[in-house]
């Protein structure tokens, strides 16, 4: 196939052999048939996962109501078999916007940094670095977190944090939480630091976006570089960021691996800062293949259905963002 | 206006603060990488490459153990998965890139999206309920269906952008000497984005390659080779990331090195596919 | 469509390639799944018979924990499950609906839970009785210098660490046990918390696993938690010793671990035998079961009689020979009580009404 068709080449076989019926109208509308064929299955995985989930969660919604669920909060396959959502989902909101939180300036800046102020050299080291770190599977994030990040921040800061509390404020302690390095600080600070490249690949194509003649303008005003940037390019590129940050914000919340390994799995409030917690995904990958009651493992599947209504949520309004202001690319890393 | 010295200040200072930041960013990112390439090569021995995991009491005896089984069954389940990912991943990109006009393309840029962003591990529970269950039993092939639903939308959108950047000239060309359009776009479009096209599949193999999620309740895990050729098809097959998520997790010593192991192939692996596909795309400067 | 051919042709090679050692004819995979505790014995035994067998047949045991052994048997996506709870009587009833025959809980091996804890400087042989474990994972006792503790352990310097419960988040049978040792010993507990595979606790750290449990422990000072007494001891993890009904203070040991199970069995062996009254029992042991069906056939994963037959023969092999493993790994050997119940339960198992347990047992 990959000879080069000259016209004369094409129109020769034009008019010798290839008349065949795939060569009129019905090869045409054959293949565009196939092809749409093919793609709608993009729309129709979206509609089947929302089916399949809701299906097999249905016993669930059903026994403790489509908000009951959402609002519960015990979760006690032992004696009560009774559940509901609200833990993970506040677990997960809990984890995502603090890692959101703490990521963001941070990097807003390595964006900035890399698009304005460093040499063009430097620029695609970090570039790439950033990019690279975007396609560390989660896993291992997780192992280096169980085996080094968990247990170093807990010697270095969790007990000494938990024994002032203990000798200063004690009455504190349920607040601050179990110092066992599993936990939802570690949970927050392993997401952060994993969503962080994807905002900055974003932010960086969104600043890269903004024209020429809108800093030039700047510039010939007087203003320096942080003014340029400020006044004429952050403003400017805001959409783009913005649209990033819901991004990385629907990553935070379906990250499940590297957050099952460092949470510490709690299935029921409260939550303390140092202390165990417990993600929507999370719940799911510990439970789903121990469940041994129906109500249980619908119910997880229920936590499924949850999980999916809010990604589907965040991520329309990351399509909305990105479409206003007409951003392609970067989501294909 | 404030003075000029306090704004040149003010300038310093952030560029002070945007590089420390880049700094800190950087650092922890840059530290993982090296952790795990100085914990694995440690790991890394041929007994790796040729031998079978087995019981835990093997690895605390001293006897061989590798995971042969694993880096197989990697292969196994991703490559099914491209099989199956790859005929609609493409049609849904020609159908976004040659049929612009086609009214269901906006709905399906955002579902595009928006299956994208889905966690992993929703993708896993559709593939169990649509083939482990029915078929009764854990399998590579679920593994490779869940891995699938991964990479389609990847596919669809490389495809997409990368078709795209055929020019429509050259469609023209190809119609003005009265090919029909499926022919303009398989002997013309596509031949001509196939380092495109292929960055794509590389990008989505990649991506795949890495997920453990979703594959905990459908492929499930094996100590051994399958001892049958169809067995890693339809019977329960390692893979290397949920192998490496139970290593991790479990309480010896030993095993936790093979994690590392694990995790030195997985990172050299994503590496590796991330080099090729920078070089493609700087070649092409897309 | 060129890059797609190239794929399968790539895709059919590796498979053929690695596939090669081809005269697989016989050769039988068996899957199993379930409980993580007798899961080092399980895949010790799984190599062995893979040895013993040229090959020939392997058993696959992946650990996914108590529950997911039930789950999954029920839901026939495996061969064979392994539990530490015996299946519930709505769930022996529901497949005997299902499937026209029983449901067997074989004895393969004792579980017996032990305490494991981590304080810097402080070796195995604390001594712990039944309230105090229960107040423990009630979350009432929060630092380990704490005086109940030290009444129980004079002459030990105790630190002042916190207190860090570490417990199953999976569905386990070894909480089951633990939990019903806890509601024999504590009417809170039995009334709060309840037992089962998997419950509602009050306080504490969830980790995947008996692998899980240990890997908390073993790494968090002032952790405190309950494994398999195999984990404890394969992992070189300090344990504690239990004072049981009789007030006796019992070191784990498998002379006490098959001393609790020296009672009167059921014919199923469907029985908890924890805070026995055995005065020289371990109190917190118990068997784990290996799950079965009686009519074989209708298990969805079994295809042939061939792999129905492999499986009674491995059946047999663990509950004789294999318990030869039993000790090195830290496992009791089953009282030959629990061997004849499993024998006349093998004697039941049939292929399409063909009695080949039977046959098996009597021909070879």
């Amino acid at each position: 196939m990959e000879q080069n068709y000259t016209k004369e080449h094409a129109t020769k076989e034009l008019l010798t052999k290839n008349r065949s019926i795939l060569y009129r109208s019905f090869g045409d509308r054959l293949f565009s048939y196939s092809v749409f064929g093919l793609g709608i299955t993009v729309i129709l995985c979206t509609v089947l996962m929302a089916l399949v989930l809701y299906g097999d969660g249905a016993e669930a919604i059903k026994k403790f109501g489509f908000f009951g669920f959402l609002t519960g909060r015990v979760w006690d396959p032992g004696i009560t078999m009774e559940f509901g959502a609200y833990p993970f989902i506040l677990g997960t909101l809990i984890t995502s916007l603090a890692a959101l939180a703490i990521s963001f300036i941070p990097a807003i800046s390595v964006a900035i940094f890399t698009a304005e102020y460093s040499p063009r050299w430097l620029s695609s080291i970090i570039d790439n670095l950033v990019n690279l770190i975007a396609a560390v599977p989660s896993v291992i994030i997780g192992l280096w977190g169980i085996f080094i990040f968990a247990p170093w921040m807990r010697d270095t800061f969790y007990t000494h944090i938990y024994m002032w509390f203990l000798d200063h404020y004690p009455t504190m302690l349920p607040i601050v939480g179990n110092p066992i390095g599993y936990g939802m600080t570690t949970a927050i600070l392993i997401l952060a630091m994993m969503i962080i490249p994807y905002t900055t690949v974003i932010t960086v194509d969104a600043v890269k976006k903004v024209p020429k003649e809108q800093r030039e303008a700047a510039y010939a005003l007087g203003a320096t570089k942080w003014e340029v940037i400020r006044m004429a390019v952050l403003p400017y590129a805001r959409g783009g960021i913005l649209a990033g940050v819901m991004l990385s914000f629907g990553r935070a919340i379906g990250e499940t691996m590297a957050v099952a390994m460092l949470i510490g799995n709690r299935n029921n409030l409260p939550f303390s800062i140092l202390g165990p917690a417990s993600t929507m995904p999370s719940v799911i990958v510990n439970e789903f293949r121990e469940a041994v009651e129906n109500i249980h493992l619908s119910s997880i599947i229920a936590v499924g259905f949850y999980l999916f209504i809010i990604s589907l949520i965040v991520n329309l309004i990351a399509a909305y963002i990105q479409r206003k202001f007409s951003l392609t690319g970067a989501r294909t890393i | 206006m404030k003075s000029l010295k306090k704004r040149y200040l003010r300038d310093n200072l952030m560029k002070v603060f945007l590089v420390g930041n880049t700094i800190v960013v950087l650092t922890p990112l840059i530290i993982i990488l090296l952790y795990v390439f100085i914990q694995g090569i440690g790991a890394i021995n041929i007994d790796l490459f040729t031998q079978e995991l087995g019981s835990p009491s093997r690895a605390m005896t001293g006897r061989p153990t590798g995971l042969v089984h694993t880096i197989i069954g990697t292969f196994v389940v991703d490559i099914l998965a491209l099989i199956i990912a790859v005929p609609f991943g493409l049609g849904a990109g020609i159908m976004l890139s040659e049929y612009p006009d086609n009214k269901l393309n906006p709905i399906m840029r955002v579902m595009n999206d928006t299956l994208n962003g889905m966690p992993a591990v929703l993708k896993g529970l559709l593939a169990w309920a649509l083939v482990v269950k029915p078929m009764g039993s854990f399998s590579g092939l679920s593994g490779g269906v869940a891995l699938a639903f991964v990479m389609l939308p990847i596919i669809a959108r490389s495809t997409e952008s990368s078709l795209m950047n055929i020019p429509w000239s050259i469609r023209e060309a190809g119609l003005a000497i009265g090919l029909p359009r499926w022919r303009v776009i398989m002997s013309i479009v596509i031949p001509a984005s196939k380092s495109g096209l292929a960055t794509g599949l590389l990008i989505a193999f990649a991506r795949a390659a890495g997920e453990a999620a979703p594959l905990m309740f459908t492929s499930f895990g094996n100590n051994y080779k399958s001892s049958t050729l169809i067995g890693w098809i339809m019977g329960p097959v390692d893979t290397l990331p949920q192998r490496l998520y139970s290593l991790a997790i479990s309480p010896y010593a030993q095993w936790h090195q093979l994690g590392w192991a694990a995790g030195i192939l997985l990172l050299s692996f994503v590496i590796l596919s991330f080099i090729i596909v920078r070089i493609v795309i700087r070649e092409k400067n897309y | 469509m060129k890059l797609v051919t190239k794929f399968i042709v790539l895709a059919l090679m590796l498979t053929v390639l690695f596939g090669a050692n081809l005269q697989a004819q016989r050769r039988v995979e068996l899957l199993g799944a379930g409980a993580s505790f007798p899961a080092p014995l399980m895949t010790a035994m799984a190599d062995e018979y893979r040895d013993i067998t040229n090959r020939r047949v392997t058993i696959n045991y992946q650990s996914i924990g108590s529950g997911g052994g039930i789950r999954q048997f029920s839901e026939q996506t495996i061969m064979f499950g392994m539990t530490e709870a015996f299946l519930s009587d709505e769930v022996m009833r529901n497949i005997e609906r299902n499937t026209g025959g029983k449901a067997f809980n074989l004895p393969i091996t004792l579980a017996d839970v032990v305490v494991t804890y981590n304080i810097p400087n402080i070796e195995k042989g604390l001594i712990f009785d039944g309230p105090l474990l229960a107040d423990i994972f009630l979350g009432k006792i929060t630092r380990w210098n704490d005086r109940r503790i030290s009444a129980l352990n004079p002459g030990v310097r105790l630190p002042r660490l916190p207190l860090q419960v570490v417990h199953r988040s999976d569905g386990s049978g070894t909480t089951n046990l633990w939990t019903s040792y806890l509601s024999k010993v504590s009417k809170e507990w039995e009334t709060n918390v309840g037992f089962a595979t998997s419950v509602n606790w009050p306080t504490g750290v969830g980790a995947n696993g008996n692998e899980g449990v240990a890997g908390i422990v073993a790494s968090t000072p002032g952790a405190i938690g309950y494994n398999s007494f195999s984990y404890a001891l394969l992992n070189d993890m300090s344990y504690g010793y239990l004072k049981n009904s009789s007030d006796n203070i019992i070191p784990p040991s498998f002379d006490a671990t098959s001393a609790a199970a020296n009672i009167e069995l059921p014919e199923d062996t469907r029985i908890l035998f924890t805070d026995t009254p055995n005065p020289i029992g371990y109190p917190a042991a118990g068997f784990a079961w290996m799950l079965c069906y009686e009519n074989m056939e209708q298990n969805n994963s079994i295809n042939s009689k061939q792999q129905a037959e492999e499986l009674i023969r491995f059946i047999i092999w663990a509950i004789n020979e294999g318990q030869q493993l039993s000790e090195q790994l830290g496992y009791a050997k089953l009282p030959t009580a629990a061997v004849e119940r499993s024998n006349a339960m093998i004697r039941q198992m049939k292929w399409r009404g063909e009695p080949i347990g039977r046959n098996i047992l009597d021909n070879e």
